[in-house]
């Protein structure tokens, strides 16, 4: 191995490791974000070439301004009637996430992730495609399910892997799957949903289906050559999906500079890839609902991928295994300049005369009782801690469609294994 | 019924599935204006369209998770990865996400889809074409693993794969695609026309995954094969003039235990023989089998015959290929034991 002191006439090469601007001690640093004015950003017509959005990707797609009003090209001018929706969803899954995250910090199931922060993202994107466009998630999508109005004791049954759970007590809590409601079986290796996503849509477009697939991932997974192969599939074959990466700055403990995300911005991979790309506020609801409406409408006319960059904070730890207090400064959530989703909507329909604070305290306590209810009877069929999906037989289902015989044998012998233990 | 060799058979399994089923396409690296390397796929772009049989970006792991998503909606994907050698890139998707799809959503999905790929050598490939990775594969819960050994079966069974409801990866041994090379590799291989099972029917018809054959009765030893390996055995047996029961398995996932029980029960000594790798290959899993489950009929130790634990190397082929001198040797042995 050549050292640096064989040859001095050479500058010594360093290695650069990028650091958050704020580890635990110091003062949350929020100043390297450059933040346009809401409604600064044009708007291409849905049918633009893809290069026309190339100059958007490093910009910020943004429709309500600080006294929250909606303003400029990209306000999808929505009714009061789905704006107050779209926030009780919000509100529904904030209240969810809050009742489980306790759940799991008593014990009654083993883990559980909450989107606190990233509520717009899937609720606003999940309003502005049609029901029945399949998603392919990653597990902070929740809002997904809760605004296609899947059944709150189903998922607690699930987080629970109780006798009631559908997925049988086979995946981790929050990994739900349901086709009736287009959310794709969450896998826990991430970014592979990414190019199954491509898959789904190029299906759809081969059978001249009208149905298309929106596909998420996060920041830090982006780094898969998953992700590469699902925007150049998608790029290649114009697929009929629209693509979202959730940049909520944090992959565990990881800030998205290890991802790349000091260098350009992730919207900008589209550039590369010759498909359309935007990037938007992922805490201002209606740019999720302009921008997801405008990818999914051109996905619809045959006109190819969007990469849609949702620009966000994780304002919680990764998971109720994770502690955030250890690598970031506390409170870094509360500090994010673009503001809280729920909030800013919230703001909004006051300013347009369509809410009033105590119609929001009277939902509140509304969805809090339906969340509560929704608890009491998913617990009728147990939790993990108190009376789990326990069904040994089941255990070998599924992996075929039917039993072959070394299963047959391995499942007779699991059956007589709990026998044992019994007796 | 027509001659074909085993590209034309696989061939003719995809026209016909392909005419019967619109939800049957193609997919993988040069399949489609141009046919496939081996030209299994010839003409089907042209017959069915560009949609229903077109080409790859060269990205293994984009083509499974294609097929993923293609099969999640409904369709029969049926992927080429263009070497065995290159599969790895399409692990994780192949792994982590097909073999587990049925199961982790409780059958809200499952992925009638196979995953097409020449493996083995003999062929002159070096390290990077040459691999027999099949045991990676049966030790993954939910895949079906399936091996031809001749134009007939390779027709039954990629049609059986194609109609299965699970996912498969399919093994097609490349040495033996225009004949069956037995191992004596300074003869001329005889073409698959001179060979019965070269007769293959023209239309539909399955060989069900999961059921082996026994291509050669015996008495004195039973020999588990697949692919390239059974032509070998054959070979070898008759060349020593030893009385064995060869068996082609056929599918390694699900095995057929019932036709190897038998056998073994009836010849009392068995030997393995696979081209791949020996330490955790398939026959580790075959030989284990053999002893659970027949140990009080053996007369002699379970026997592996197999690739050496080296990557495959360019010129030393036919000192890695595990052919007839080994093969010869190891009978004898097994049956003076």
């Amino acid at each position: 191995m050549n050292k640096a002191s064989e040859r001095p006439n050479r500058p010594a090469l360093s290695l650069y490791v990028p650091e958050p601007p704020a580890r635990p001690g110091d003062e949350v640093d929020f100043s390297h974000i450059e933040i346009p004015a809401a409604g600064s950003v044009r708007r291409p017509d849905v049918a633009a070439p893809a290069s026309d959005t190339h100059e958007l990707v490093y910009s910020l797609v943004r429709v309500l301004d600080d006294d929250g009003r909606a303003v400029g090209p990209w306000d999808p001018k929505l009714d009061p009637g789905t704006l107050r929706r779209i926030l009780r969803d919000m509100m529904l899954v904030r209240v969810f996430d809050d009742r489980m995250y306790r759940a799991q910090r008593q014990g009654k199931t083993s883990f559980y992730m909450k989107c606190t922060g990233e509520e717009a993202i899937a609720v606003a994107g999940a309003h502005a495609l049609d029901r029945d466009d399949m998603c392919f998630p990653t597990y902070r999508q929740q809002g997904l399910l809760v605004a296609r109005d899947y059944p709150l004791v189903q998922m607690m049954c699930q987080i629970y892997s109780n006798r009631g759970d559908a997925l049988k007590g086979r995946q981790l809590p929050i990994m739900y799957a349901s086709n009736a409601h287009g959310f794709f079986t969450i896998s826990g290796n991430l970014a592979t949903q990414f190019p199954q996503a491509v898959g789904w849509a190029m299906a759809s477009a081969i059978r001249g289906d009208s149905r298309i697939a929106a596909g998420y991932i996060g920041d830090g997974s982006t780094a898969e050559g998953d992700f590469h192969a699902a925007c150049t599939f998608a790029g290649v074959y114009r697929a009929p999906v629209v693509l979202n990466v959730v940049n909520n700055q944090w992959a565990i403990s990881t800030f998205c500079g290890i991802a790349g995300g000091e260098l350009t911005t992730f919207a900008a991979r589209a550039v590369g890839y010759g498909i359309a790309g935007l990037r938007v506020d992922g805490n201002d609801a209606l740019a999720v609902y302009a921008a997801t409406r405008w990818a999914a409408d051109r996905a619809r006319s045959n006109l190819g991928p969007t990469l849609i960059e949702f620009f966000t904070y994780r304002v919680e730890g990764h998971s109720t295994s994770d502690d955030p207090s250890v690598y970031r400064p506390q409170n870094a959530g509360a500090a994010w300049p673009l503001g809280d989703p729920v909030a800013r909507l919230r703001q909004h329909l006051v300013a347009l005369g369509e809410w009033d604070d105590e119609r929001h305290q009277a939902q509140l306590d509304q969805l809090d009782a339906e969340v509560r209810a929704a608890q009491k009877e998913a617990e009728k069929l147990g939790t993990l801690q108190s009376d789990p999906y326990l069904n040994i037989a089941s255990m070998f289902e599924d992996v075929f469609e039917e039993l072959p015989w070394h299963l047959r044998e391995q499942q007779a012998q699991a059956i007589a294994e709990g026998e044992a233990k019994r007796r | 019924m027509s001659v074909m060799n085993m590209i034309q058979a696989l061939n003719s399994a995809h026209h016909v599935m392909m005419e019967r089923n619109p939800e049957t396409v193609v997919l993988g690296e040069d399949i489609g204006y141009f046919g496939g390397v081996f030209r299994v796929t010839e003409g089907l772009q042209k017959k069915f369209g560009k949609e229903r049989a077109f080409d790859s970006p060269i990205s293994e792991n984009g083509i499974v998770a294609i097929a993923v998503g293609m099969a999640a909606y409904g369709l029969r994907p049926v992927a080429e990865i263009q070497f065995a050698d290159y599969i790895y890139p399409g692990f994780d998707q192949i792994v982590s996400e097909a073999a587990k799809m049925r199961y982790r959503s409780a059958g809200e999905w499952h992925l009638p889809m196979v995953i097409r790929t020449p493996y083995g050598g003999g062929i002159f490939g070096g390290q990077t074409h040459s691999q027999s990775p099949e045991a990676l594969f049966t030790h993954i819960a939910g895949i079906k693993t399936v091996i031809p050994s001749n134009p007939y079966d390779a027709k039954g069974l990629l049609i059986a794969a194609i109609e299965d409801n699970d996912p498969v990866v399919f093994f097609e041994p490349k040495r033996i695609y225009n004949g069956p090379f037995d191992g004596f590799y300074e003869r001329p291989v005889t073409p698959w026309a001179k060979h019965p099972a070269a007769e293959v029917p023209d239309g539909h018809y399955t060989v069900p995954l999961g059921k082996a054959a026994v291509v050669r009765e015996g008495e004195a030893i039973t020999i588990l094969a697949y692919g390239t390996m059974v032509h070998v055995a054959l070979a070898t047996a008759a060349a020593e003039g030893i009385d064995a029961e060869v068996i082609d398995l056929r599918t390694l996932v699900p095995v057929d235990i019932e036709t190897i029980e038998a056998s073994v029960r009836k010849t009392g000594r068995c030997l393995i023989v696979h081209e791949a790798t020996r330490t955790s290959g398939f026959g580790a899993e075959l030989a284990a089998l053999v002893q659970e489950r027949c140990f009080y009929h053996l007369e002699a130790p379970v026997t592996r015959v197999t690739g050496w634990d080296t990557p495959y190397p360019h010129s030393m082929e036919w000192a890695y290929f595990p052919g007839p001198v080994r093969l010869g040797l190891a009978l004898k042995k097994a049956l003076e034991d």
